[in-house]
């Protein structure tokens, strides 16, 4: 059986008409006893089982996914990977994951197709520009690559942007990082879960968690669809349905689950290298290896479970795109879809245990939690085996809300939605 | 695009609303005698349900604020109701 992936391999497997691969991981039937479990099996709940077993060496492990890996929000979102944010606790936490992204497929010997074609946030006005500059000065301050580019350089790295002064959003420059870019989505979820899988965590698919076990006032473990499943410590990954199981274990959550969508283009030629956002119009583009242009925008504004999308949204971003891409007005989308997405007050993530001990959150990511991905998992799986805060984590704790130490990331950044 | 019912106008365009939050979210009395976690409650902590809801929404064409009930799953509106009315104020005391 060939486990390793390498040029090699592939060349091996070529002469046996790929017969020999190993699966990527086991199918097995739940334990009736973990030292942690995990709900949720997209990005960071995988992630936080693959560090637990690699950085903290606990094997006794179980992920628990409802449906398949990466069939939340992991596998739905449009890819970007960047940590141009604006205070210095999200650079800790969102650079953390970039550095980390850029050694991950070595590390896990699996192809995430890391791209750091760069991103390219536009100004639209003097005052933007202002803005950009003030965004570029904190991000370098903070540690992490920024640059302020004016009109020649968006029109070097989108030469097919309308930069004209009649434009709706005319373009004065921008904010450029160059180390982010694009990552495939569903590599990094089959890539940690077989990394994972190999350091012996049972990852168990069509699973639902229905309740918490809560024993003397703690959580020891869950009731799922195929049975109780007890654990000393506990890990809840499941973004937009945060708010329903933290029901069902006794707290609210500063969480509203909203439906944010995307749509790929018929596939063309190379147009497009780099990443581009523009608050003005609200969308945001990149061309994937297929020749897919990836468009998204802003989120439905109305609270929902229903993993779809509504027109009005849809019409904003295709229109939007056209405003800011007039030359892509033949193209045919091929698809659209809509993931559910956990917005936090301050658009900044929860990490931390929750109000019931020995139950620990990871959630709050919203329309942004892939490119945290690695950070994520790193840092509820530090909780996990510790019991405490690392640094990284501990300014994202729940309760900053009663302390009044909100990060907030939707006036810092300016992020989109 | 799902038309909502305003209890004034009748069924517009759902881009015409805008979300106020829980029905029933009451900011609390007593100024310095509320705690800290009475105020996060009321400014952070949201019900979120995946199904049955009970939200004030404003039609933004009017400027009207009411309460509808809905489902988040399926989006099928089951009614709105005038403030007051409906047996339940939605949290305008
Ligand atoms: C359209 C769209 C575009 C996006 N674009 C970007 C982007 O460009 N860049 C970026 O950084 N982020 C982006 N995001 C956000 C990003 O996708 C998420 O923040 C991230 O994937 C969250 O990962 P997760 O592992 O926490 O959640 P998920 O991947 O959603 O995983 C949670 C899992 O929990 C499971 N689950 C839920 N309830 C239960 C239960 N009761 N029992 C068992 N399992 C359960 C779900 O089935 C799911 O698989 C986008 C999101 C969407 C929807
Ligand atoms: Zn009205």
């Amino acid at each position: 059986m060939t486990r390793h992936y390498s040029a090699l391999s592939l060349f091996k497997e070529g002469l046996r008409g790929q017969k020999g691969w190993q699966k990527a991981w086991r199918s097995p039937a739940p334990k009736p006893r973990y030292d942690i479990l995990i709900i949720g099996g997209g990005g960071h709940g995988l992630a936080t089982a693959y560090y637990l077993a690699k950085v903290h060496n606990i094997r006794n492990i179980a992920v628990i996914e409802k449906g398949w890996l990466g069939g939340g929000n992991t596998g739905r979102n449009t890819t970007v990977v960047r940590s141009n944010y604006f205070f210095p606790e999200s650079t800790e936490l969102y650079d953390l994951a970039l550095r980390l992204y850029e050694t991950l497929g070595r590390e896990i010997n699996y192809n995430i197709m890391l791209s750091q074609r760069g991103i390219m946030t536009l100004a639209h006005s003097e005052a933007d520009m202002e803005m950009a500059a003030r965004t570029v000065n904190a991000m370098q301050i903070n540690g992490t690559d920024a640059e302020l580019f004016g009109i020649e350089d968006v029109r070097r790295v989108l030469p097919l942007l309308n930069v004209s002064p009649q434009a709706r959003y005319p373009v004065f420059g921008g904010v450029w990082q160059g180390r982010a870019g694009t990552a495939r989505h569903d590599a990094v979820a089959w890539g940690y879960a077989r990394a994972a899988d190999r350091l012996g965590v049972d990852i168990i698919q069509t699973c639902e968690v229905e309740e918490f076990l809560i024993e003397g006032g703690r959580c020891r473990g869950v009731k799922t669809s195929l049975g109780e499943i007890r654990a000393e410590r506990t890990g809840m990954v499941v973004a937009g349905h945060s708010s329903h199981l933290a029901a069902k274990a006794g707290f609210r959550l500063p969480i509203t689950s909203y439906a944010l969508q995307a749509c790929v283009s018929e596939p063309i030629k190379p147009v497009l290298d780099t990443v581009v956002l523009s608050p003005g119009t609200g969308v945001y583009a990149s061309q994937s290896d297929k020749g897919e242009l990836v468009v998204g925008g802003a989120l439905d504004r109305v609270p929902s479970y229903g993993q779809r999308g509504n027109l009005p949204v849809l019409e904003d971003v295709v229109t939007g795109l056209l405003e800011m891409f007039p030359s892509f007005r033949q193209l045919r989308l091929m698809r659209q879809w809509a993931g559910i997405v956990d917005v936090t007050p301050d658009s900044s993530p929860i990490l931390g245990e929750s109000p019931l001990p020995g139950l620990f959150l990871n959630c709050g990511w919203g329309t942004g939690g892939f490119k945290a991905i690695p950070a994520g998992g790193t840092l509820l799986a530090h909780l996990l085996a510790t019991g405490k805060h690392h640094d990284v984590s501990r300014p994202f704790d729940l309760d900053r809300f009663s302390r009044g130490r909100l990060i907030d990331e939707a006036a810092g950044s300016g992020i989109a939605h | 695009m799902q038309l909502f019912p305003c209890p004034f106008c009748g069924p517009r365009s759902e881009s015409e609303f805008h979300f106020g939050g829980d029905a029933g979210n009451h900011r609390p009395e007593g100024f310095r005698d509320v705690t800290d976690s009475e105020w996060t409650a009321y400014l952070y902590e949201r019900n979120n349900p995946r199904g049955a809801a009970n939200e004030i929404w404003m039609h933004m064409a009017c400027g009207e604020v009411f309460r509808m009930e809905r489902d988040t799953v399926d989006h099928r509106v089951a009614q709105s109701f005038v403030l007051g009315e409906g047996g339940d104020n939605g949290g305008m005391a």
